[in-house]
């Protein structure tokens, strides 16, 4: 599979967002892509409110299973959750688990007015019923589920897609 | 031989004692803990890890602070907490203390929090559970007879951390009764496992063991030896309540020589922190003022240890 430019992809997602967006907006990226996603759309769509991120580490469903993440890295919400207007930024959009662990962790900081979903990528194989409010690309066919795309970022600050094989 | 506290696995089973515990899971939980801190700022305080957990409080000693940790920590976590008062429960009807785990493993425990007046009654219920197969119930050690006191070594270790940054380059003194001090060995351990290049224990002859250099620390009698450019300071308490016999002359005496007064503090470093592990004996071994002074992170300790204890369980909890 030819995998898309992530930087092109990011542009068509700021634009698709920009006209329901306001000053009052605020972002919360999910660790790791989520949160560099979130920076780019920040600068893009020049918004004020600090940025804030999301590690679902302690709210994910297969913690029995799979045990705690090693590293949990935390969230930053450095904004008043009740009553302000969130959109969620995650760079892939899969079973829709991370993005019900992170609404539950966001609830947890108060009651937002409206909480949006933003993604680069759609890749299929929704197990919740959730949908993105905005998505640069939507997979005409879903990934098979040993398949693993990521947002990377090299050291200049580029991001890129990949695919990853179990 | 099998750590006994770590499963096939190489994770976290129980914490009993900090000594022999590798470097890297230490590190971990101290890890782990970080983002937990910022618990306390939200408007629900509460993480989902051990939602429908039964945690039970086993304390067959007093304890106010660390009782009230874990059962603060256990309770962000979700778990259902049970406290036992075991002063005025079956133990003084004759019950033993595994027919007491038992009873309570009957009633699905998933975690023991124990403390006992003697070492190694959390080994023996944690020997116990394996015995008969329950590998799913974990033992956390607070606090048994001199011998370990686990959770608060690691609590004292993040302070640390989150104060000096390394461990590499410090210079960390232990003062006072070390003899009847589970903390302390707690103390030793880890600082010795995170790699502390000089450890001391500053004390009276009569409340230092007798063996105490085997531990890896160099032993000072003289508070204005060993305070001499120290990075951190632990006061530990003096423990009248187990003391048999005259180890010392009184109270008042041990403050003049051993208590910890803004004059000797001023020979370690200018930055150096002065930690305890609580309940104080203002007057005893610290003064009032340092207490309460600047380079003071008593009561910061104290809520790292709910972190540190959400850590522990968190990570205890997730098999």
């Amino acid at each position: 599979m030819q995998l898309p430019e992530a930087e092109q992809l990011i542009g068509a997602l700021a634009e698709s967002m920009r006209p329901h967006v306001s000053t009052a907006t605020c972002l919360v990226g999910i660790h790791t892509g989520g949160v560099w996603l979130a920076e780019r759309l920040h600068a893009l769509l020049g918004l004020s409110q600090p940025l804030g991120s999301i590690d679902v580490s302690f709210y994910r469903d297969d913690y029995s299973a799979k045990g705690l993440h090693p590293q949990p890295q935390g969230s930053k919400i450095p904004f008043d959750v009740e009553g302000t207007h969130i959109v969620i930024v995650d760079d892939v959009l899969y079973t829709g688990r991370t993005t019900r662990a992170a609404l539950n962790e966001l609830f947890d900081y108060g009651r937002p007015s409206r909480v949006d979903l933003a993604v680069l990528i759609d890749r299929g194989g929704r197990e919740l019923p959730i949908a993105a409010s905005f998505c640069a690309l939507t997979l005409p066919e879903p990934l098979p589920a040993g398949q693993n795309l990521q947002l990377e970022r090299d050291d200049s600050g580029a991001l890129t897609l990949r695919l990853i094989h179990a | 031989m099998r750590n006994p506290q770590l499963n096939k696995h190489g994770e976290l089973q129980h914490l009993l004692t900090l000594d022999g515990l590798p470097r890297a899971i230490i590190t971990q939980i101290l890890d782990t803990a970080a983002p937990f801190t910022e618990v306390a700022e939200r408007e629900v305080k509460k993480l989902p890890l051990l939602r429908g957990k039964s945690v039970f409080n086993l304390f067959f000693e007093n304890s106010t602070r660390t009782r009230t940790t874990f059962e603060i920590a256990a309770k962000r976590l979700s778990a259902d907490v049970i406290n036992l008062n075991v002063s005025t429960s079956s133990t003084k009807k004759g019950e033993t203390l595994l027919d007491t785990v038992d009873n309570l493993c009957a009633m699905q425990a998933d975690m023991f929090v124990v403390r006992h007046e003697s070492s190694g009654a959390p080994y023996l219920i944690a020997q116990h559970l394996e015995n008969t197969g329950r590998d799913h119930i974990h033992v956390v050690n607070a606090g048994d007879g001199r011998h370990a006191h686990p959770t608060q070594g690691l609590l004292d270790m993040y302070t640390i951390r989150h104060y000096k940054k390394e461990f590499h380059n410090l210079t960390v003194a232990i003062v006072g009764d070390v003899l009847h001090s589970r903390v302390a060995r707690s103390q030793i351990a880890a600082l010795t496992t995170l790699g502390v290049p000089e450890v001391r224990v500053i004390g009276p002859k009569t409340l230092l063991p007798t063996d105490v250099e085997k531990m890896g620390v160099r032993v000072f009698h003289s508070m204005e030896e060993g305070l001499k450019g120290v990075d951190v300071v632990m006061m530990l308490r003096l423990q009248n309540e187990r003391m048999n016999g005259a180890l010392l002359p009184s109270p008042q005496e041990f403050f003049k020589v051993w208590g910890l007064t803004a004059e000797k503090l001023a020979l370690a470093k200018p930055d150096a922190i002065v930690m305890h592990p609580g309940p104080m004996n203002r007057g005893v071994e610290i003064d009032s003022a340092v207490a309460d002074g600047g380079q003071a992170v008593i009561l910061p300790q104290v809520t790292f240890g709910i972190a540190v204890r959400m850590a522990v369980m968190s990570m205890l909890g997730s098999h």
